[in-house]
């Protein structure tokens, strides 16, 4: 069995390549030049949707427009055309280029990951574990909803012709974030 | 209930694949598709170095869960109580059907939408919701194709392979409200549909849905999927209605680890699927505040105590099985007259309804016995054993059933089967200089063995066997 | 080493050519075969078909025919593995006995010919023989080996299921031919007579396509052209 080693030099590499090869977009960073990266990905919003416990320094450099989740967002409120959400996860899955939400501080309700046409997403080196089973047993509490990501909404029902985006948010946009050297 | 459930064949299994192969257009779109996945998932499989020990693991886990029925169901049950949802037990498909609509009448809601799900199709559950005048909704793409087109889906993990993009385009505009497109791209047709769906989930105040997992340790359903209408499901509609096969049981949270690499891997040939679901009763503010989970039986318990036959209970409808199969890939779905089609339905629609039901015990005889099945099947069902087993303890003719303990009764006595040896090679000298005849091969031969020669030419007698050459060159010396 | 042959039903009734080639590979690497003439069927078929009586008697009647053995070998990869699964006999098929019993490759054989082998299902997936029929294949003087395109693709036979689901046996053998004659051998070699018996009479109409041939027939071949 794979065992945890959030310290693998490898796993960021890995966890990128795999994300990436599900046609989400790969952004790289460190702590200091997150702000930007993050202003530069959202400056075409109309509005950047925010859950509760986002850090103030990602929103520090936003020059559009933000909606804090007081859970009173609805899912018609959502809909709105031009929505972008900027979230954070539990942890990650190098191998499989898996993100995972646990509803905890940063990553929100369910709907609001799933309804907006946009989702930016920032994982944290420490973050990125091997495997999918190092991920079942990283998760703090198994009974919140969970949602695991794995690139872009997508359907091959069409004579297996993959499409990106039916339903979720048809961009994903990763950003991971290095320690500085 | 008199309506006959959708797992079972009303056709015997040889007629409708004669009929099926007849649709080349059918074949032709089958085999491109089963070659595709199943090339893809030979690649990822590949990839895992520990591949056959997690098969191995995996099948113990559901065996473990098969042995201990009835106390994993209760640990479930009370622990997605304690969670908030409701657990209600269907011992058949009528019982499931009717629990599953009056819930939904409870909720006044006059249709549902569907997430993908097996159990729902088995029990036939949109012709139920109909009939009380319900309409049921599948947002899963595939599925709505096939829903719109009043059609049955004829593959487990892409029930409308049978449509080209043309077809689909051509249906949409005839049957989709509002429905403008004149392209027909893939990616326009599933534009379209998330136009049409996206204006449904934002209403519907039902869902229902399936499960790939339920964990009787936490109380949590899993569900797996790729398109994100599975999410909106879960997450938009006030009610969700879960109807779960009491085979989807596994003990703890932490076999996931296995099964979540197993699952996408056998079955869409990813690494991962685009979304995986994993939610545990009700939680405030975030998703459905009323969960109802319906434990369907169906036939399950009954199979689960037959030792040579349950592990078929163990499949979790991967569909790798199906894009191995030689007879399903010409054959397609429709032939096996069930939601469960390919290697798998030719084991469980029988066990789950019995053979005696409609045409069912066609079904283990369609298969050569290849082992193509067994060996990608991610949970290790030896599905070629089950088959060898219904065929034993199923209905047989008794033309062919004399026939057989003839056969045996000659050839377990040496002098009788060398007098049959013999009589076999002079009784067919006449064919040798009559019929016409092609390296010693012979063209047309008359009934039974005329189903032969349709497609084959058929070998002769040999002018001396093999014991007369042993007697000859090594006993008379 | 002293080896009995079983032969199976279908050899002895129909295609002897593939147990006389085994007994002459095994006599000419020095070996002593043994034919038990109580021998009939392994019960396979029956079994396979729906009757497990029959065919436990017959699987029975294999045992006391083989009782004591040291090894037993048989030219047909579906009885061995019907064998292996249903008794305790040592029952090895032919490339098996060849490659990992007597430790041999090269049986001395020469086949100047073109010739492309199909893995029969049970060979492929239920013995495993892999590459030991094609390494012996390769070591024959002569011999022009050429791959089957999708060679691990079912031809059909499958028993009585070419009776039973005539239609879709017919389409498969109708692929498996394709192939065949694709590959412009002059013979598809296989381990197994029942499928070759299947596969040969669809050849059989199709013009210049490759002849049926069991590999032990060319591991016996010392030269001449067969037939
Ligand atoms: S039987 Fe095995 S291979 Fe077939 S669908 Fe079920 S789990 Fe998958």
């Amino acid at each position: 069995m794979n065992s945890p080693d959030h310290a693998a030099p490898g796993l960021p590499g890995l966890f990128a390549e795999r994300a990436g090869d599900y046609r989400a977009g790969m952004h790289h960073c460190t702590e200091d030049e997150l702000p930007g990266v993050l202003a530069g990905l959202l400056a075409a919003a109309a509005k950047v949707v925010l859950p509760p416990g986002v850090p103030a320094a990602w929103t520090s450099g936003l020059a559009v427009p933000t909606l804090l989740d007081d859970r009173g967002l609805t899912a018609a409120d959502l809909d709105e055309a031009g929505l972008s959400v900027l979230t954070g996860c539990a942890v990650a899955v190098a191998e499989t280029g898996t993100i995972v939400l646990d509803a905890g501080p940063g990553q929100g309700r369910r709907l609001l990951t799933l309804v907006p046409d946009h989702h930016v997403c920032v994982v944290r080196d420490e973050q990125i574990v091997a495997d999918v089973p190092d991920m079942i047993t990283a998760l703090p509490d198994p009974t919140r909803p969970l949602t695991m990501i794995s690139g872009p909404s997508a359907t091959s029902d069409i004579e297996l012709n993959r499409v990106e985006g039916v339903h979720g948010p048809r961009r994903l946009d990763i950003v991971c974030v290095h320690p500085a050297i | 209930m008199s309506r006959q459930l959708p797992i079972v064949a009303i056709t015997p299994f040889p007629q409708a694949a004669a009929h099926e192969l007849a649709d080349t257009q059918l074949r032709a779109n089958l085999g491109r598709a089963t070659r595709t996945i199943r090339d893809k998932r030979a690649r990822v499989v590949a990839e895992v170095a520990d591949w056959e020990p997690m098969r191995d693991r995996a099948a113990a886990v559901k065996d473990e869960v098969l042995d201990n029925l009835d106390e994993l169901l209760a640990r479930f049950e009370a622990a997605a109580v304690a969670a908030g949802a409701t657990v209600h037990h269907a011992a058949d498909a009528a019982r499931a059907n009717a629990i599953v609509t009056e819930l939904v009448q409870e909720q006044q809601a006059d249709h549902v939408v569907k997430i993908k799900s097996m159990a729902t199709q088995e029990i036939g559950l949109n012709e139920a919701l109909e009939a009380a005048g319900i309409t049921p909704i599948e947002t899963d793409l595939a599925e709505l194709i096939v829903q719109l087109a009043d059609d049955t889906p004829s593959h487990i993990l892409v029930p409308a392979i049978h449509y080209n993009r043309s077809q689909i385009r051509e249906l949409f505009a005839r049957r989709m409200p509002g429905f403008t497109a004149t392209s027909d791209e893939p990616a326009v047709l599933a534009g379209a549909a998330r136009e049409y769906l996206r204006r449904t989930f934002l209403a519907a105040k039902v869902a229902v849905c399936g499960a790939n997992f339920a964990i009787a340790e936490t109380g949590s359903l899993v569900i797996v999927e790729s398109e994100g209408n599975g999410r909106m499901c879960l997450t938009l509609p006030e009610t969700l209605i879960a109807v779960v096969g009491v085979e989807k049981l596994l003990p703890r949270f932490a076999d996931l680890g296995d099964f979540l690499r197993l699952l996408p891997r056998s079955s869409t040939g990813e690494r991962m699927n685009p979304y995986t679901s994993i939610f545990t009763g009700v939680t405030a503010g975030d998703g459905p505040q009323r969960l109802h989970i319906v434990l369907l039986d169906n036939g399950r318990t009954q199979v689960a105590q037959d030792p040579a036959g349950r592990a078929a209970l163990r499949c979790i409808r991967c569909s790798a099985c199906l894009n191995v199969c030689p007879v399903y890939e010409r054959a397609g779905g429709h032939a096996y007259g069930s939601v469960y089609p390919g290697p798998i339905g030719a084991i469980l629609s029988p066990q789950l309804t019995g053979q005696d039901a409609g045409f069912n015990k066609t079904l283990p005889f369609a298969s050569t016995l290849c082992g193509a099945c067994y060996d990608v099947c991610p949970v290790k069902i030896n599905i070629p054993e089950i088959l060898v087993h219904l065929r034993q303890t199923g209905p047989k003719p008794a033309a062919e059933r004399a026939a057989m303990s003839t056969l045996s009764w000659v050839m377990r006595d040496r002098r009788r089967w060398r007098a049959a040896l013999r009589a076999a090679r002079s009784g067919s000298a006449p064919l040798r200089l009559i019929a016409r005849r092609h390296g010693g091969t012979l063209r047309r031969a008359p009934w039974p063995l005329s189903a032969w020669t349709a497609h084959r030419d058929a070998p002769l007698p040999a002018a001396e066997s093999f014991r007369d050459w042993w007697r000859r060159t090594h006993e008379q010396s | 080493m002293r080896i009995a042959l079983f032969v199976t039903c279908l050899n002895d009734a129909l295609f002897p050519q593939a147990g006389i080639a085994t007994v002459t590979v095994l006599e000419r690497l020095g070996h002593t075969v043994a034919f038990p003439a109580a021998q009939s069927c392994c019960g396979q078929m029956h079994a396979n078909t729906g009757y497990a009586a029959p065919a436990r008697q017959l699987e029975r009647l294999t045992e006391d025919a083989f009782a004591g053995q040291d090894a037993i070998v048989s030219p047909s990869g579906s009885c061995v593995a019907h064998l292996r699964a249903h008794t305790a006999l040592p029952v090895y098929e032919l490339s098996e006995l060849l490659v990992d019993v007597l430790g041999v490759t090269d049986v001395g054989a020469t086949f100047p010919h073109r010739v492309t082998y199909h893995p029969t299902c049970h060979g492929l997936r239920m013995l495993r023989l892999g590459d030991r029929p094609t390494a012996l294949l390769r070591a024959v003087r002569g011999l022009d080996l050429v791959d089957l395109p999708e060679p691990e693709q079912c031809c059909g036979f499958g028993g009585t299921f070419a009776l039973k689901n005539a239609a879709v046996s017919g389409a498969m053998l109708a692929d498996k031919c394709a192939s065949a004659a694709s590959t412009g051998a002059e013979y598809l070699a296989a381990a197994d007579n029942s499928c070759l018996a299947h596969i040969g009479g669809g050849l059989a109409r199709h013009p210049g396509a490759p002849k049926p041939i069991h590999y032990a027939e060319i591991l016996a071949a010392t030269g001449g052209i067969r037939e």
